[in-house]
């Protein structure tokens, strides 16, 4: 083999480590240190000196104990050297002790426990800021950087570093526990690592068409963090939900553009264009997670998927079931949000008046007043009322809100249709 | 890993309260402590005097200027602390919530920088 060749395969195997192993290999540092960012900072080095000693010496037969062996050499090197100040010890003889199982570990890998899941939990523990759990998940589970999960998120990447640092330094210092919480704290514990991952989720899902491929990626990963979370916690019906609810909406996610790009509401959607298997698997999934009889926001969630979905499948109308599980959502959440998205479903059933009625007040809300879909409902809703010149200002007000052209397109077409049939008359 | 928890309350309340309701909440208090301490968790504590008795003391231009009163004037005042040895965040978050300041005041968690 020569050199040449040597690195393309040194690369390859690094390459399909880090996608394979990233997030167990720093879960399993980190929990005998507590500290995520040398965690990072070892592995980095390891996966250097890997990509330097694998193309001489051929890649090793385990690559995971490999960079597990020299990962841990590096944390204890850099404990002993710089951060000597602030390490007494005692506390470095405990880390090296930690450390050892490393060694032990690299002896069978196929042994290395994992776990990510408690890492999960440390990123999503309460004396973390709710706003950097989602961000933190994705880089210490995944290893994206602070560059990508800052365009994800709209931020600028120094103000994402930043922050990212701060709740590693935070997750050090105050001693956050590497652990998944007990029985009676789980149920709890575990809504904040759904929330992050459906945060992630939700980041990813801005950009439908999928044309950013750092966002379209987020929503892969995050379907990949569900998926990991319900198959290390089997039965936790919420999860299971969370789970359900991201297929279900990937699934129609090519239905969701037309040739041209443009925005296609779900009941305009080509049904052909549904991946049925994922519907599917959404399906059983929801099954299971009812069967284990504990409801929340996550199963009402993909419930309300699931009678779209039924609806358009079937051509059977399901609007008082679907109204019943927006009551169920928002008597558990009370957000504006389902109240917004029931009032819609109360048109179908009792007429568009009935429906401006069940809408959240503004008044009483100022954050709707930013909401562009709150002005998208409402402007619906009063065309179907013939209240022409207030939809008209309504749809103005969302297509100023609206950040997917796409989407603004598809209102802008609404509104000047409306136009014409105020001329029309 | 050694926390501080430090209590914060209304200190105001304290003189309004009836003789009985005053004995009530310091035999809260010292039930914590000993509990603090049968857990082999208690390092040290100590219930502080009013912010009427703090003296706020800085250097400004190389000369002490020492002024009446508190550092920080909020609506609840730190009254005391308690000094815990526990393994982590949780256990302290979970003796924190067990302090009866954090049922009428807030009690802040902060590891100790060991040197």
């Amino acid at each position: 083999m020569n050199s040449r060749e040597g690195d393309e395969q040194a690369r390859t195997t690094a390459e399909a480590v880090a996608r394979r192993s990233y997030g167990k290999l720093i879960a399993f540092l980190a929990a005998r240190t507590g500290d995520v960012a040398a965690a990072e900072d070892a592995l980095s080095e390891a996966f250097a000196a890997a990509l330097a000693d694998w193309p001489r010496k051929g890649s090793p037969a385990s690559p995971e104990a490999w960079l597990l062996t020299v990962a841990r050499r590096k944390i204890i090197d850099s404990y002993r050297g710089q951060r000597r100040h602030e390490v007494a010890g005692e506390e470095l003889q405990v880390l090296t002790e930690g450390l050892g199982a490393a060694a032990i570990a690299a002896e069978a890998p196929n042994q290395i426990p994992d776990q990510r899941l408690a890492l999960m939990f440390v990123c999503s523990h309460p004396a973390i800021e709710p706003g950097i759990r989602a961000p933190l998940i994705l880089q210490v589970i995944l290893g994206l950087d602070a560059k990508a999960i800052a365009s994800a998120f709209l931020t600028s990447p120094a103000a994402m570093s930043k922050r990212l640092v701060r709740a590693k330094e935070k997750i050090r210092q105050a001693g956050i526990p590497f652990r998944v919480p007990e029985r009676e704290e789980l149920p709890s514990r575990l809504d904040a690592v759904l929330d992050a991952v459906y945060a992630a989720f939700a980041e990813g899902w801005t950009d439908p068409a999928g044309t950013d491929v750092a966002r379209r990626d987020l929503t892969e990963e995050a379907m990949f963090l569900a998926q990991l979370v319900t198959e290390l916690l089997p039965e936790e019906p919420e999860a299971l939900g969370l789970l359900a609810l991201m297929l279900h909406a990937e699934a129609r996610r090519r239905a969701r553009r037309g040739a041209s790009g443009e925005y296609v509401p779900l009941a305009e959607q080509d049904l052909a264009l549904w991946d049925l298997r994922m519907i599917d698997e959404a399906e059983a999934l929801l099954r299971r997670a009812s069967a284990l009889g504990v409801i929340g926001r996550y199963q009402l969630e993909g419930a309300l998927q699931s009678a779209h979905v039924d609806r358009y499948r079937t051509g059977r109308t399901n609007w008082a079931e679907v109204v019943r599980l927006y009551d169920a959502l928002f008597a558990l959440s009370g957000s504006p949000v389902v109240a917004i998205n029931r009032a819609l479903a109360v048109a179908e059933l009792q007429g568009a008046s009935a429906a401006l009625n069940a809408m959240p007040d503004v008044s009483t809300d100022a954050r709707l007043a930013e909401y562009q879909p709150y002005w998208a409902a409402r402007a619906e809703l009063l065309v179907k009322t013939g209240s022409n010149e207030e939809a008209r200002r309504a749809y103005e007000i969302a297509i100023g809100l609206e950040r997917d052209p796409a989407v603004r397109r598809f209102l802008q077409k609404r509104q000047s249709a409306l136009a014409s049939v105020a001329e029309g008359e | 890993m050694k926390y501080i928890l430090m209590a914060y309350v209304n200190e105001g309340a304290w003189p309004k309260m009836t003789k009985a309701e005053q004995e009530q909440g310091a035999a809260a208090y010292m039930a914590y402590g000993e509990a603090l301490q049968k857990a082999g968790a208690l390092v040290g504590s100590n219930r502080l005097r009013p912010t009427s008795s703090a003296t706020t003391v800085r250097i400004a231009d190389g000369k002490s200027q020492v002024l009446d009163g508190p550092y920080v004037d909020s609506k609840e005042q730190l009254g005391g602390y308690f000094l815990i040895d526990v393994p982590d965040l949780d256990a302290a978050i979970s003796w924190a919530s067990r302090c009866p300041a954090a049922a009428h005041g807030a009690v802040e968690v902060r590891p100790i920088w060991e040197m």
